[in-house]
């Protein structure tokens, strides 16, 4: 225990019951952390790591079971209000009034923590100026993107100088580019008011940039250290593996997945990126088993496949029964061609068009990735292709049928999984299946067949009858993608699955569309998550409405101007592209006028 | 007629899912019931304007043969009881204010002599009148019963009949009980309350939740879901009326004179209409507060409009006419006359073409505000 750290915890225990009745669970056990003054921590792990519920403790809105907390040398359980006199807590979801504009919010904020006025204005222009919403300040917070409603949720959080700062997985549903804000924001508070933070995240490459990364799994800690010691534990396990010519590198990441000699493998730039277990790799130069006959070169390990290493040695999870989705929803093709057609697609609200002359089109057994900021139109065209919102002008086919025209045939045709969980919370799993099983025109023998196989599928017999509401999130998802399949669509619709998932649960659900695709069914899916891009056949890159770039990842990657010499992850892709088309607008502008 | 198969078999289990959702909620089946039973019992029980055992105060400065028999016949009507006898006039406004009584019967000296001289002999009534309906009813009593005394008085005294004299028969409720015209307009009220929350939620509810967005990418057909979201709304609107009906004829014993088979059918097309109101509303809120807050402003005119607590024909004439399009107005007549008087459906033909009217009107509305707002 130093002087120096904000936040010491000591074996901390805390357990619930998670409904009325219930058995209790253990949160947390004998977790134990510290959070460097002026530094920024990490708390990483799968969802129900106990990730919250040690943020909740630190900010002293519960009282530990058991251990001690020191936050800023004071007690939380015995002085609450002295710590969160001290502090700034940011939640989830963070309470912003929508129907209140930007700066009724912060001075709503600013009223609660007693921020007198001479503070406010310095620090209202600080922060007006960091998350640059200057120009939106009269603007309600519900018309804001997701990007900047969370610049305003932080922005909230920050109207008073706190010497600790506790996110809880502050950028999920945001995108890269105001995801690197949000970060750039913090890193400048923690530079230069000497800021403590701790924050919990599925972001790898956020992990990475704090000074300690703590894994957390199933309420205890499994590793803990600088990013470059956890980093360090998967040393000479990484390799990348160049798929044969002719093949899709997610063909060879879902062979190497499934093989028990590897921790992990993920499409990375064109290339699989493999961590193979200890026992699989050679002590030699030669390949580890696995890998042997492939074309293979060992890497320098990341952050991601160290915590990976760590997590799968304590998460059995096979990743070939997630596989086994496809085989049995194998459809016989109807014909090759293109499934989704987009032409000149137009969509106005008002005076604003969120969707600007779009045209793109599927082919059958894709996966097809709809990428951009937010507020890019992104979802706008998701809801058109769902058939969920009218366009204004513009054709639109889907599995054949005009949407114009046959929206009702079109839609016998498509599955449809949304962002927010959007089953009925009170009836359970199989209640629930009967129900959109029934609405797809499935009934009787046909329809117990079909229930009994996506079950298997998904994993979902043991929650047969509990209410879908009181589903863990991983269930919740697998039961919403059972729902969508159960009528064994040409089309998935997918918005945003993995937001807000642990590496794990995606690695698990990419493993499942792979599969999926395999047998002959189209994907379309938004994400966050750019490096999920490489799963892709083909990506589309919008932004302000507008198709920036189309194409295979391996397009993407030069379009954003990669070079043998220099190459680029998606991520570094996307936002190169998205900054060249925003630079080149402003030009345009500039010279217009 | 597989298309027509598929429709209904997609309606079926549409109204299976939302009657589950409505159902399966322990807190929502008692939410759905037992306010039904309090509320009729207990506006079977409190919401009365009959006067019963009413206390009054006597002052009598007579003591006469003739002022004791006119107060027998103020008491022996059971609608009175005397609180007080008093000796001064100047105790009577202390009784009044301190509302001890609804009124005072002062009976002046010489009561007896004016009488039988056949001068015009007033008795004094004080009525305690702040609340203007008690105060009427029991003016009107008295009223009757002097009227009587006076007849009698002059059978006997040789004074020959009056001239004129009423003679009252009330029809459909002999005994002019507010519980029996209560009652039957409960079936309606309570019924269309429920009907009318119930649909607005379910459509917001669903909204709020995400899970409007999965019904909608389904093939069910924006007519299929609101027809699936109508049935198990008039389901559960007509068995809370049938709650209130057994409430009524059995604990309060109100005879149903007509018949039961064309009472339903006269509740069914009411139901109807309150759900195209209840799905429009729906289909204008944007979540369940806003649906929540349309229905409360609505509830208040079409229960205030409907002739249940005061006489349509009371009202200002542009108040009549608003009455003309709410339907609770003419399920509350209708009703009246096939629970109290036995009337036939062809009788409240009246009533049942303005409820269809209404329906036509607000469905169709409620289809195009849904397709319309589909964003």
């Amino acid at each position: 225990m130093s002087d120096t750290d904000a936040l010491v915890a000591r074996g901390i225990g805390k357990s619930f019951a998670a409904a009325k009745g219930s058995p209790e669970v253990l949160a947390l056990d004998e977790v134990s952390i510290e959070v460097g003054t002026g530094a920024i921590s990490a708390l990483v792990g799968p969802d129900g790591a106990g990730k919250t519920t040690l943020l909740r403790l630190a900010a002293g809105l519960m009282v530990a079971d058991a251990g001690t907390m020191i936050v800023l040398g004071i007690d939380p359980a015995r002085d609450p209000q002295a710590v969160q006199d001290r502090i700034s807590y940011m939640p989830q979801r963070f309470g912003l009034y929508d129907d209140l504009s930007v700066q009724e919010n912060l001075d709503l904020y600013a009223d609660l923590h007693g921020v007198s006025r001479e503070a406010r204005r310095t620090r209202y222009t600080r922060l007006m100026e960091m998350t640059d919403l200057g120009r939106f300040t009269a603007r309600p917070a519900g018309k804001l993107s997701g990007g900047m409603k969370q610049k305003l949720g932080l922005a909230c959080t920050l109207v008073r100088s706190p010497e600790l700062l506790l996110l809880d997985e502050p950028t999920v549903g945001v995108d890269p580019l105001s995801r690197r804000e949000l970060w750039d924001i913090v890193e400048q508070l923690v530079r230069e008011e000497n800021l403590s933070v701790l924050v919990s995240t599925s972001y790898m490459d956020e992990a990475a940039r704090c000074a300690r990364v703590t894994i957390l799994h199933e309420g205890r800690v499994l590793a803990a250290g600088t990013p470059e010691s956890i980093r360090g534990t998967a040393a000479g396990l990484c390799f990348a593996v160049t798929p044969p010519a002719g093949q899709a590198a997610r063909h060879v990441q879902a062979a190497l997945l499934d093989d028990c000699g590897i921790v992990d493998a993920v499409p990375r730039g064109g290339r699989v990126r493999v961590v193979c277990t200890k026992e699989a790799t050679a002590r030699d130069d030669s390949l580890p088993a696995p890998l042997a006959g492939k074309d293979a070169a060992a890497v320098e390990p990341s952050l991601e496949d160290g915590v990976m290493l760590a997590l799968r040695a304590k998460v059995h999870r096979d990743f070939a029964t997630a596989a086994a989705v496809g085989t049995s929803t194998a459809r016989p093709p109807k014909g090759d061609g293109k499934v989704i057609e987009v032409t000149d697609l137009v969509r106005r609200f008002g005076d604003f068009t969120a969707v600007d002359r779009t045209s793109f089109s599927v082919d059958r057994g894709e996966i097809f990735g709809l990428l951009g900021p937010n507020g890019a139109g992104k979802t706008t065209t998701f809801r058109m292709l769902c058939g969920l919102l009218p366009a204004s002008s513009g054709s639109l086919r889907v599995a054949g049928y005009d949407l114009r025209r046959a929206r009702a045939r079109a839609r016998q045709e498509i599955g449809y999984v949304s962002q927010k969980f959007a089953l009925y919370g009170n009836l359970s799993v199989d209640e629930n299946l009967t129900f959109f099983g029934g609405a797809y025109g499935l009934h009787g023998a046909r329809l117990r067949d079909r229930m009994a196989s996506v079950k298997a599928q998904f994993d979902l017999d043991a929650a047969a009858r509990t209410p879908a509401g009181q589903l863990p999130g991983g269930f919740r998802q697998r039961l919403a993608m059972a729902a969508a399949l159960l009528h064994e669509p040409e089309i998935l619709f997918l918005d945003e699955p993995t937001s807000g998932a642990d590496p794990l649960a995606r690695r698990e659900f990419w493993r499942r569309i792979t599969a999926l695709a395999e047998g002959g069914t189209t994907a379309v899916v938004t994400t966050h998550f750019m490096e999920e891009a490489e799963y892709c056949d083909r990506v589309v890159i919008q932004d302000e409405g507008k198709v920036l770039a189309l194409g295979t990842p391996a397009d993407i990657r030069r379009q954003a101007g990669e070079r043998p010499q220099a190459q680029l992850d998606m991520e570094q892709a996307f936002i190169a592209i998205v900054q060249q088309h925003r630079k080149a607008e402003r030009g345009s502008g500039q010279a217009a006028a | 007629m597989n298309a027509l198969l598929a429709f209904l078999l997609r309606v079926a289990n549409l109204c299976r899912k939302e009657l589950k959702v409505i159902l399966k909620d322990p807190a929502g089946r008692i939410v759905l019931f037992a306010p039904v039973l309090v509320q009729s019992l207990m506006f079977g029980y409190a919401a009365t304007l009959d006067l019963r055992e009413a206390p009054y105060a006597l002052l009598d400065a007579d003591h006469g043969q003739a002022a004791v028999r006119l107060v027998a016949r103020i008491e022996s009507s059971g609608v009175f009881r005397r609180v007080a006898t008093l000796r001064n006039e100047h105790d009577i406004a202390p009784l009044v204010d301190a509302g001890d009584v609804l009124f005072v019967v002062a009976i002046p000296p010489r009561f007896e002599q004016r009488l039988a001289a056949g001068e015009a002999t007033p008795v004094q009534l004080i009525l305690d009148a702040r609340n203007s309906v008690t105060a009427g009813t029991a003016a009107g009593y008295l009223g009757q019963i002097v009227a009587r005394f006076n007849a009698d008085w002059r059978a006997e005294h040789g004074g020959g009949g009056m001239p004129l004299t009423l003679d009252v028969r009330s029809w459909y409720n002999p005994n002019l009980e507010t519980r029996w015209f209560m009652m039957t307009s409960m079936i309606a009220v309570l019924s269309m309350l429920q009907t009318l929350m119930l649909t607005a939620l379910s459509v917001a509810r669903e909204r709020e939740q995400g899970t409007f967005d999965q019904l909608l990418v389904t093939p069910c057909t924006p007519a299929e879901i609101m027809i699936g979201k109508s049935i198990p709304s008039i389901l559960v609107g007509l068995t809370q009326a049938s709650l209130v009906l057994l409430i009524a004829t059995y604990w309060f014993g109100i005879p149903l004179a007509g018949s039961l088979i064309e009472l339903y059918v006269a509740l069914c097309i009411f139901m109807v209409a309150c759900v195209g109101i209840g799905l429009a509303i729906s289909a204008m809120a944007a979540n369940m507060q806003q649906a929540m807050l349309y229905t409360f402003v609505l509830m208040m005119p079409l229960v205030l409009l409907s002739g249940m607590t005061t006489p349509i024909a009371n009202m200002p004439v542009p108040m009549q006419w608003l009455t003309r399009i709410n339907p609770t107005r003419y399920a509350i007549d209708m009703v009246h006359r096939v629970y109290l008087e036995g009337a036939g459906l062809g009788t409240v033909l009246g009533d049942i073409l303005p409820l269809l009217a209404i329906a036509v009107v607000t469905l169709p509305l409620a289809a195009w505000l849904f397709r319309n707002r589909l964003v």
